[in-house]
């Protein structure tokens, strides 16, 4: 067995498990089109462009490949949902990775550019999409230079544009980069932002981008992650792929785990198996809890999942059964606390970000955002009292009306309540700044109770003394 | 300088090109602004609401939704320090506070001498390397309050030139699309049909609702 990280590409753990879209991250020069050639690459696509476009649609369908951006949405369904007849329609690669705790989209940009470009010709060549613009997040600089090399490349080598590979398929791919903008991540954000507007969600339904997006025309949003997959399953075909990971969770999956752990990395693992339990402990992952500590709690799906604690560690990295248990895999992020753990001053990083975040569009969202990262920071502070408590939940209720999801408790006396919730608002920021609050204050009460005071008696300040006057 | 230089008013105009519609341009144009004064000048915002066809106040009004862009000059460093929570769990805190005292500025502020602005970050996609920090948007992973001290005595003294480029410079390998080689932006307008590889029947036959 080997875990061997490799320094070029800092976070990533290969260890001994089959592997679909960082199989050539050992390579120093992995993102060269060299490289890229002599290790398999754009046999996907001419095994595709051999065939009529409906098939190769039909081969990702069965495939089950599912969206890696944080819904999991099945691919091959996705691309279905354009209306028919309507053209130009486009492809927009969703390189916006700003989840907290996400990290794999900028590695396989670096570390593997060729790749996701040549995913963006499947995806456009099955689904019909006549042109295709890569966002990239702006804060990564060097995934844009690799990018943008890999294309220059890819151009002159005649793998895009102008009659690829001599067919009659021609694509352009333009690479577009942001400017720093949590939100701009969801999809229709996303269209905003490539449109030249402020990156805020459109409302929807009734219309979703796969009817009308870019421009008004039918728009494909898929994920980097789930791009890079699509090369593997037009050179192998979906039975290679189904027969990794599970029926409902075919394929493998790239996960990053960071915080309290003992070897913190990016592991590309068996979808649908393996468990968080292998993944924190495993000698092959994490190796355990830094110092030998205990374990306290855990963020199972980037910073919007709610928290799951040890009770839940046996359970696999699979969507339904992670969200019975009231929480969501999203974007294949896991974020550990130890026994050390500050709870309310943890979970205050996490509402911040996602008031900092608010677009602003809707009032729950902007001013709960704001209000419950205000009261988070008067309770870490010292400054709270025991009404804050209920003010949280009050404030959070407005924006997530109803039952949260939560994990379940044996030491609580707590049952699962299932994902997802209730929200008022267009997108998920709002509900993401409550998430953690909810989470810290539902499973670690007593770390709140303990910081509060209860109120204390007003001051009274009588304008004229008693008995006063005249 | 002020308007866009004749180098970057042709690199505008290619960029312009490859979109359906030029406005598409606008948060890449600013980058290029950005990356020519080190911040984005009211100058510069004209010249791209002309080159785009949008009115000045539909750029700022874009520009001033994302992070990124400085209005006013900053340092010719910006240090950006994650606060979010994997950073915060191993150690964020202390980066900034070594950041902070080295820099004699608070988290927002710019340094005298015009080198450093100091800021706190959100999550920078580098979780399992925390804490981490960008220095002009390039990494520095798993650092510790001493690295930060000698990150910027370095910066200060010009060792790392050559690998941090001054702030407003993205990447630095650019797309380049060969008028030979590329297909070309259509405006959706001007498309009636699908495209050449896509058969009609295949296109029913892909069971669209
Ligand atoms: C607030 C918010 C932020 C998001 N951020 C990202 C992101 O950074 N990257 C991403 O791929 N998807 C993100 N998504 C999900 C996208 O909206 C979209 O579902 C996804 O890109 C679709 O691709 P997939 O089907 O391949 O997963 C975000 C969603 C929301 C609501
Ligand atoms: S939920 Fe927040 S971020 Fe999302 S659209 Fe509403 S205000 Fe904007
Ligand atoms: S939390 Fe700092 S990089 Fe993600």
């Amino acid at each position: 067995m080997s875990a061997e990280t490799y320094a070029w590409a800092p976070g990533f753990v290969a260890g001994d498990r089959p592997r679909i879209v960082t199989s050539r991250f050992e390579y120093e020069d992995s993102y060269t089109l060299e490289r890229y050639l002599a290790t398999g690459g754009y046999e996907g696509l001419r095994a595709a462009l051999g065939r009529n476009a409906a098939d190769v649609h039909e081969q990702v369908r069965s495939s089950t490949l599912l969206g890696r951006g944080g819904a999991g949405f099945p691919a091959g369904i996705k691309w279905g949902l354009t209306p028919e007849g309507v053209f130009p329609r486009y492809l927009v690669v969703n390189g916006d990775e700003s989840e907290p705790g996400t990290y794999k989209d900028r590695l396989l940009m670096e570390r593997d550019p060729h790749q996701l470009i040549e995913g963006c010709l499947i995806a456009c060549y099955a689904a019909g999409l006549s042109q295709c613009f890569l966002y990239i997040r702006g804060e990564m600089a060097l995934a844009q230079e690799r990018v943008g090399a890999a294309l220059n490349e890819a151009y002159a080598a005649g793998y895009v544009g102008r009659n690829i590979c001599g067919t009659e398929f021609s694509v352009d791919i333009v690479l577009h980069w942001g400017a720093g903008a949590y939100v701009v991540g969801e999809e229709t954000a996303l269209i905003e932002s490539l449109e030249g507007n402020r990156g805020m969600p459109r409302l929807k339904p009734p219309y979703f981008p796969a009817a009308i997006g870019l421009y008004g025309q039918p728009t494909i949003v898929n994920n980097v992650e789930t791009l890079a997959n699509l090369p593997f399953i037009a050179a192998n075909g979906a039975e290679a792929y189904t027969s990794i990971g599970t029926e409902t969770s075919p394929g493998t999956r790239m996960v990053a785990v960071s915080g309290h752990v003992k070897r913190p990395g990016v592991y590309e693992i068996i979808n649908g198996t393996t468990t968080f339990r292998d993944l924190l402990y495993g000698e092959e992952f994490c190796g355990g809890i830094r110092d030998d500590n205990e374990l306290k709690a855990f963020v199972p799906g980037g910073g919007s999942a709610p928290w799951f604690l040890p009770d839940q560690l046996d359970l696999p990295f699979e969507g339904r059964q992670v969200g019975a248990a009231g929480s969501m895999l999203g974007s294949g992020a896991i974020m550990v606390m130890d026994s050390t753990t500050d709870i309310p001053a943890a979970a205050l990083t996490l509402t911040r970000f996602y008031a900092h975040e608010s677009c602003g569009k809707c009032v729950p969202c902007r001013e709960g955002g704001t209000w419950l990262m205000r009261i988070l920071e008067r309770i870490v502070a010292g400054d709270g009292t025991t009404e804050d408590l209920d003010l949280l939940l009050e404030v959070g209720g407005s924006i997530c009306p109803g039952d949260m999801p939560h994990a379940a408790s044996a030491d609580l006396g707590l049952e699962a309540t299932p994902f997802p919730y209730k929200m008022t608002t267009i997108c998920f920021v709002g509900p993401s700044a409550y998430v953690p609050v909810h989470s810290a204050l539902t499973l670690f009460r007593s770390e709140f109770e303990s910081r509060v005071a209860p109120v204390r008696p007003r001051v009274r300040i009588p304008v004229t003394a008693a008995g006063g006057g005249a | 300088m002020a308007r866009l230089s004749p180098d970057n008013t042709i690199l505008a105009h290619e960029i312009i090109a490859r979109y359906p519609k030029p406005k598409s341009a606008l948060i890449p144009l600013l980058h290029l602004a950005q990356e020519q004064d080190g911040y984005v000048t009211d100058e510069a915002m004209r010249h791209i609401a002309e080159l785009v066809g949008v009115t000045p106040a539909e750029v700022r009004g874009t520009g001033t939704f994302y992070e990124m862009f400085q209005f006013e000059p900053v340092g010719r460093y910006l240090i950006n320090i994650c606060g979010t929570m994997s950073c915060a769990l191993m150690g964020a805190d202390d980066l900034m506070h070594a950041a902070e005292e080295t820099l004699g500025v608070h988290a927002g502020g710019t340094t005298d001498d015009g080198m450093f602005t100091l800021h706190r970050a959100e999550c920078q996609a580098a979780c399992t390397e925390a804490p981490c920090l960008q220095v002009n948007y390039r990494y520095r992973f798993r650092a510790t309050p001493d690295d930060v001290r000698t990150l910027i005595d370095d910066l200060r003294a010009g060792r790392l030139d050559g690998e941090i480029p001054p702030h407003g410079t993205l990447a630095r390998t650019r797309q380049h699309i060969p008028a030979d080689r590329g297909v070309g932006a259509v405006d959706p307008d001007d498309v009636t049909g699908p495209p050449a590889w896509v058969t009609v029947d295949a296109d029913t036959s892909q069971g669209a609702s």
